[in-house]
């Protein structure tokens, strides 16, 4: 079977759903032109009255994918590069997040929106945002971070048909990693449920998005040092697999959380943080967390790339982890 | 005039007494605190809501702002749900969880009355665009107030419902003050139907104290959304009674006279006038106002004796499948 790549695998996901549902439709900007290739040919196939471009308007359109999930249909908003979520917040926030609730259940919104996390190429602070973590804090988002092909192609599927709003985070250190993808309709990852990418026995590595390959990295060269990595991939923040982390860790009792956003409040942070309170007696060693420091990333390559999470730094963070192990024996 | 023509005429005038006695009766009891968080009142508004909805199907979609108990009093909703979300029980229309701010009643087409000015513009864009790829006749009509169309999300929304022509009316009900800051100070243009010209959206402008312009000029516009003739702009001149917000313990705004001013065209009154006119009995007008105290009296009765809803349902309606309860609130 052919591999296909994370970029293939949304434009596969959509257009298999898009097929399937006629409540299904695909907004954003220059999404006819595609500019990432994930709808490539589908003005052609599908019509421009589900495949529209929008103008550049992210809190008109985000809102008016909320109005038209309230009326029975499944849009999916391309918002091409996740800081171009910021002028949207209202809509997301307030109307998206909360319509369900404040309305008693009256509201359903089946919506996705998807954003690029498009870190880590020269494109300054304004354009290499990772805010997930940001929308952890608001009750109401379902939040899911694809970190290949085949899970990519799964959990989009699965956010598609959710009738819940998913925001879905691409990572754009992950375009052209390759996978098989199951040709199976209805091959759906569900929203919720993280995997344990590799099994391994000293220490747990939870890894998030683009993360989860520099973990897998790392543990081959931990390997090396006789030290046994588990690569745990959330795949979804909201909601969090925490039950499949803290067996992990009990398992391993130790624990690294690698988030390629800010750590203050990220992720990882809220991960170390649920591994402290709840897996505490099985603990040999601190949580430790692997992110990226709390300033701006820069537009100049020479100094932009060291400040994301990397194979060296987890491996760093592992052997500190597991020589205070020693320690403690002796 | 003939007997439709007077059951119509008969039925706005209940519409617009239900919402004045409703507001009424709201105001009292959270003077006395039985209504937890604010209260934005519609007295003095009761003409555009009803005009506007009269000219409406029961399958047209509305969306409202946080000034709207009116609204879905005006679409024909029943006001025991209404007053016991109001009052916080778990009967109320979003079961205690939306109160005044959001007494959105989807049972007559709302969409959500939501409390950030502007917000629910785009919201109005993206139903009537849901309207239109299924391809039925259904139209979509968004109040907002002066306010709002200062907000982006005004702007935003008219840009895409002009540029997809989608059916959707504009309503802007302009009580002249956004809070406490005059349109003057807020808007540039003295008419704010003006704005819609910038998206080439044909606009009217209306007297809002008078319904029957209310509704022949909302009747035009669905018309012509319902041909697939895109949206209208609908700018109602009308006024509000009451501060921005009601029982503040101090005047946010002292207007002085023009209140009386504004009273003396206060909507219920010049109808009940104009029908009376048109030779409508006095007694049969008396008879609705009175029906209507009775209403208002047993929603309150029905609100009062319901429940508040158990501490669990805060869990419920965040997402389709209920959250997890967390330990703290010993409810399991």
């Amino acid at each position: 079977m052919a591999k296909t790549s994370y970029l293939e695998a949304i434009r596969q996901a959509q257009h298999e759903e898009l097929s399937r549902d006629k409540r299904v439709f695909l907004m954003g900007e220059d999404i006819v032109a595609s500019v990432f290739g994930t709808s490539t040919g589908f003005a052609k196939e599908f019509g421009t009255d589900r495949i529209r471009d929008t103008p550049i308007s992210e809190n008109g359109f985000i809102g008016a994918a909320a109005g038209a999930a309230m009326v029975g249909m499944r849009p999916i908003v391309d918002a091409t590069i996740a800081s171009f979520l910021y002028p949207a917040m209202d809509q997301i926030i307030s109307i998206i997040a909360k319509s369900r609730y404040i309305y008693g259940g009256q509201a359903k919104l089946p919506l996705v929106i998807r954003a690029c996390l498009f870190y880590g190429n020269s494109n300054a602070a304004q354009h290499s945002d990772r805010p997930y973590s940001m929308f952890m804090n608001v009750p109401g988002l379902k939040i899911v971070v694809p970190s290949n092909a085949y899970d990519m192609k799964g959990i989009l599927k699965a956010a598609i048909r959710d009738d819940d709003p998913v925001l879905c985070f691409e990572d754009g250190t992950c375009w052209t990693s390759k996978a098989e993808l199951p040709d199976d309709p209805d091959f759906l990852i569900p929203i919720g449920k993280g995997e344990i990418k590799r099994e391994g026995t000293d220490v747990s590595i939870i890894a998030i998005a683009g993360a989860v390959a520099l973990a897998l990295k790392a543990a081959d060269q931990l390997a090396k040092d006789d030290i046994s990595a588990e690569v745990v991939d959330p795949r979804s923040l909201v909601p969090l697999d925490k039950a499949l982390i803290l067996k992990s860790v009990r398992k391993t009792g130790r624990a690294i959380t690698v988030d390629p956003a800010h750590q203050t409040c990220s992720a990882g942070s809220e991960i170390a943080a649920i591994i402290a309170e709840q897996a505490f007696d099985s603990l040999r060693g601190p949580v430790l967390r692997v992110a990226t420091a709390d300033t701006h990333p820069c537009f100049s390559p020479v100094i932009e790339k060291a400040l994301y999470p990397s194979a060296e730094r987890i491996v760093a963070a592992a052997r500190q982890l597991v020589t205070a192990r020693h320690a403690t024996v002796v | 005039m003939n007997e439709l023509k007077d059951s119509h005429s008969l039925e706005k005038y209940r519409r617009m007494v239900r919402i004045r006695c409703f507001e009424d009766q709201a105001e009292a009891i959270h003077a006395q605190g039985e209504i937890p968080g604010a209260l934005h009142t519609y007295a003095g508004q009761e003409a555009t809501g009803v005009g506007a909805c009269i000219a409406l199907r029961n399958d047209d979609y509305m969306v409202g702002t946080h000034r709207s108990h009116g609204h879905p009093i005006a679409k024909g909703a029943k006001l025991r749900p209404l007053m016991a979300e109001l009052l916080g029980k778990t009967t109320g229309i979003c079961k205690g969880k939306g109160g005044s701010m959001h007494i959105s009643d989807f049972s007559v087409g709302s969409l959500g009355e939501t409390s950030i000015v502007g917000s629910g513009i785009p919201v109005a864009a993206g139903a009537a665009l849901g309207s239109k790829l299924q391809g039925n006749d259904r139209v979509t009509l968004c109040f907002f107030g002066d306010g709002a169309t200062s907000e982006g999300a005004f702007h935003e929304g008219l840009n895409l419902a002009a540029i997809w022509k989608l059916p959707v009316i504009f309503v802007c009900e302009n009580n002249n003050y956004a809070a406490s800051t005059p349109v003057s100070v807020a808007v540039p243009v003295k008419d704010i139907a003006d704005r819609a010209k910038a998206y080439n959206i044909p606009a009217m402008i209306v007297d809002g104290q008078d319904v029957d312009a209310v509704e022949a000029a909302v009747l035009e516009a669905v018309k012509s959304a319902r041909s697939a003739n895109g949206p209208t702009f609908i700018e109602s001149k009308t006024y509000r009674y009451a501060d921005h917000a009601v029982n503040l313990g101090r005047i946010l705004l002292d207007r002085g006279a023009e209140v009386d001013v504004w009273r003396k065209r206060d909507p219920i009154v010049l109808y009940r006038g104009k029908l009376i006119a048109a030779g409508l009995r006095a007694s049969d007008l008396d008879q609705i106002e009175k029906k209507v105290v009775d209403e208002v009296a047993d929603a309150l009765r029905f609100a009062r004796g319901s429940d508040y809803p158990t501490q669990a349902e805060a869990f419920d309606d965040v997402f389709v499948e209920r959250l997890p309860i967390p330990d703290y609130l010993n409810l399991v």
